[in-house]
């Protein structure tokens, strides 16, 4: 279709392979286990020097860099909360017209947006929509811990059903958050850009890799990250790599990838375990009682289902 | 200069954009200014202007994409109004906290509500404190010329902050006027390419845009608002050698006629023509009065203001814009506040008209000279053509 051929000699990141130089210093603010910041170092790993990042308010933007200090190693900017895709846009577009003109030298930066669930899937949605349509080359980094948790735990679209925040309690009338998670992924796929994925910390190599096919391919590309926060979730830190483990064992969030509109499961989990193995890690869930929990599983198995469909509909070349 | 030609005054602006060999146009749609990027969109497309044109999908939008455009090196324009000037508010703060030198035209419109397409200055005058350096244009040969001037401002690293030209909707954007365009290679040699002071560079990496705590904040503010005085030596400067090279007559703060009137009229934008032409009726009939015309808006050009009213009794200040529950427009509380402290203090007249593309004639402004004389105006404000409001 587009330019998938792109990736015929793609010679996949292994552990022996995996570049070593992190591109964010240590000594951020980050909070302990934050899944979020360690997500962010794998991509920025993968993206190396020759990246231009643009972050979205939130969390990691606060974390990394209260002035005069600064945890980037590579140039970054922070604008706003909803604007990053069009930051990001004029930055692609700018670097463009410069190197055609010659005024700088042609060296193709990489260009990544970077901005939480609520940066994404609600107030920056449409700056998001604009980019993708557009058809900037950048690559769009989605870190999804579930809820505003750089204004103090609040419910954004992404906030899984019955998950307790300081806005989605629960109570005598309340599950905690009523409405199910905005198919984010989906939506971005649905602007027919050339690569759409979801990764999770817990498989840092599939992340990694996603990240680099992301940057080779010409075009928009997104990349939805699930991103732990012990603080919101009120799990255990060291718990962050297990959780985003078993967030994936669980088929809670199931790691796949679409390029030029075919979708490919990139972790297919034999014996899943069940979604309240996954809950029980985490407070915001405690609350939940059996028929919430049926309710999560039954929702659970209905999207893998659907993604299976959409894998065998992609065509056995995927397989 | 070649003989005057007669254009639209959103092509001429367009030209002097394509003139300014920009790299980046972020533009979104809206009246009164569309006809500026759907001409600029044409450059781009027949290879008149080789630049990127990024069709965003909002205001909002297009000013962000200019921030990331000029924060990576490129010389960025977009055009708004309005709506779309009001729905940029939070990230013009950003342009110019974050030192960004993008030029915007603003052809200037109503708000909403009641929905208005037509012509004032509620938008920007809701804009006064967002640090950019903010200039009106009286006609289209102005818009023309003063929206190339604006990069040489905007980019001088003594400035190095965003840039606004306020042109009339409708009233301007939308007229056929005689505009005299100058060679390129004049232009060429008044505006070189933009050098930036910081880039987002690989091989430089740095850090825009960071948290600014409050031990730092104030400092931060202080640093815009040094850079934001300094430019009226900048706007001095670049409008000398304007006036120097292209035969024009900019100043901070203008004045039509020779006569040291007792009486002056203080407008801003394309209200100017007709108010100078109600000065001259007047002049002609023996009437003490003058006119000052306020080019520069912001930094507002004190010193040079409190010259030009120099021995009038009276000012006549005219806004196109209410401050809702305030005692004046915002042209007279402007003015108003800076003469508190002055020895010399003439009788202030604030009369808001215009609102909303309503037509303010020569005859009108007759009739507010009159009133004035004979002292028949509020203390405060009149809201022009609202009967009830004239004593």
């Amino acid at each position: 279709m587009l330019n998938s051929n792109a990736l015929e000699n793609f010679e996949k990141i292994t552990q022996k392979t995996m570049p070593r130089e992190n591109m964010i210093s240590p000594g951020h603010r980050a909070c302990q286990g934050c899944g979020e910041v360690l997500a962010l170092a794998m991509v920025m790993k993968v993206a190396g020097p020759n990246t231009i990042v643009a972050n979205a308010t939130g969390c990691m933007e606060i974390i990394t860099s209260p002035f005069p200090q600064t945890a980037w190693k590579i140039p970054w900017i922070h604008v706003a909360f909803e604007n990053t895709a069009a930051v990001a846009s004029g930055i692609e577009s700018g670097i463009k017209a410069l190197q055609r003109k010659g005024r700088i030298p042609p060296r193709n930066p990489n260009v990544i947006a970077v901005g939480g669930d609520g940066a994404t899937f609600d107030i920056g949605l449409q700056a998001l929509s604009g980019a993708l349509e557009r058809g900037h080359n950048f690559l769009y980094v989605c870190l999804d811990n579930e809820a505003y948790m750089n204004t103090g735990i609040q419910r954004s679209s992404a906030t899984p059903y019955g998950a307790i925040t300081t806005t989605s309690p629960a109570g005598s009338q309340s599950i905690g958050q009523q409405t199910w998670k905005k198919d984010m992924p989906g939506i971005a796929a649905a602007h027919n850009i050339p690569y759409v994925a979801t990764a999770s910390p817990g498989f840092h190599l599939d992340l990694m890799n996603k990240v680099k096919k992301a940057l080779t391919i010409e075009g928009p590309a997104y990349l939805h990250i699930y991103s732990p926060c012990p603080t919101g979730w009120r799990s255990k830190p060291e718990q962050s790599i297990a959780i985003s483990k078993l967030v994936v064992q669980t088929n809670v969030f199931p790691l796949f990838e679409i390029i030029d509109g075919e979708l490919k499961i990139t972790k297919k989990i034999k014996k899943p375990k069940p979604v309240k193995d996954y809950l029980k890690t985490q407070r915001r869930f405690a609350h939940l009682k059996e028929p919430e929990i049926s309710y999560i599983q039954e929702r659970t198995d209905a999207y893998l289902a659907k993604l299976h469909k959409m894998e065998a509909d992609s065509g056995p070349e995927h397989e | 200069m070649s003989k005057a030609i007669g254009l639209e005054v959103s092509l001429a602006v367009a030209e002097a954009v394509k003139q300014a060999n920009v790299d980046v146009v972020s533009a979104y749609p809206i009246t009164p200014q569309t006809h500026i990027v759907e001409e600029l969109s044409e450059y781009v497309a027949n290879g008149k202007l080789d630049a990127e044109y990024i069709p965003v999908e909002s205001e909002h939008s297009a000013m962000s994409a200019a921030i990331g455009a000029s924060a990576a090196g490129a010389r960025a324009y977009t055009a708004t109004s309005a709506q779309g000037l009001a729905l940029m508010h939070e990230t013009l703060f950003i342009a110019s906290g974050m030192r960004l030198p993008i030029v915007m035209t603003v052809a200037n419109r109503s708000l909403s509500a009641p929905i208005s397409i037509w012509n004032d200055h509620s938008d920007i005058m809701s804009e006064r404190d967002i640090g950019w350096v903010q200039i009106f244009a009286e006609n289209g040969q102005e818009a023309y010329e003063l929206s190339i001037a604006a990069f040489k401002i905007a980019e001088d690293h003594r400035v190095l902050l965003p840039v606004c030209i306020n042109i009339d909707g409708f009233i301007l954007t939308h007229m056929i006027e005689p505009i005299t365009f100058i060679d390129q290679q004049k232009i060429d040699d008044f505006l070189p390419p933009f050098k930036p002071a910081l880039t987002l560079n690989p091989e430089k990496p740095v850090t825009m845009g960071p948290v600014g705590v409050p031990e730092v904040y104030t400092e931060s503010r202080k640093q815009l608002e040094h850079a934001l005085w300094g430019s009226l030596d900048v706007v001095s400067e670049v409008f000398d050698d304007w006036n120097k090279r292209f035969d024009h007559e900019y100043r901070l703060v203008e004045k039509n006629g020779d006569l040291q009137g007792r009486t002056l009229f203080i407008t801003m934008g394309s209200q100017g023509e007709t108010t100078m032409s109600a000065v001259e009726d007047l002049q002609s009939q023996g009437e003490s009065v003058g006119q000052l015309r306020i080019r520069l808006w912001r930094p507002f050009p004190r010193e040079d203001f409190l010259r030009a009213i120099e021995g009038a009794d009276r000012l006549i200040i005219i806004d196109r814009a209410l401050s809702a529950g305030s005692h004046s427009g915002p042209v007279a509380q402007e003015i108003r506040a800076l003469l508190y402290s002055q020895d010399f203090r003439p009788r202030i007249y604030n009369i808001i008209a215009g609102l909303g593309g309503r037509d303010v004639t020569v005859g009108d402004f007759k009739e507010m000279y009159a009133h004035a004389m004979e002292d028949r105006l509020d203390s405060n404000y009149t809201m022009w053509g609202v009967s009830s409001d004239a004593k």
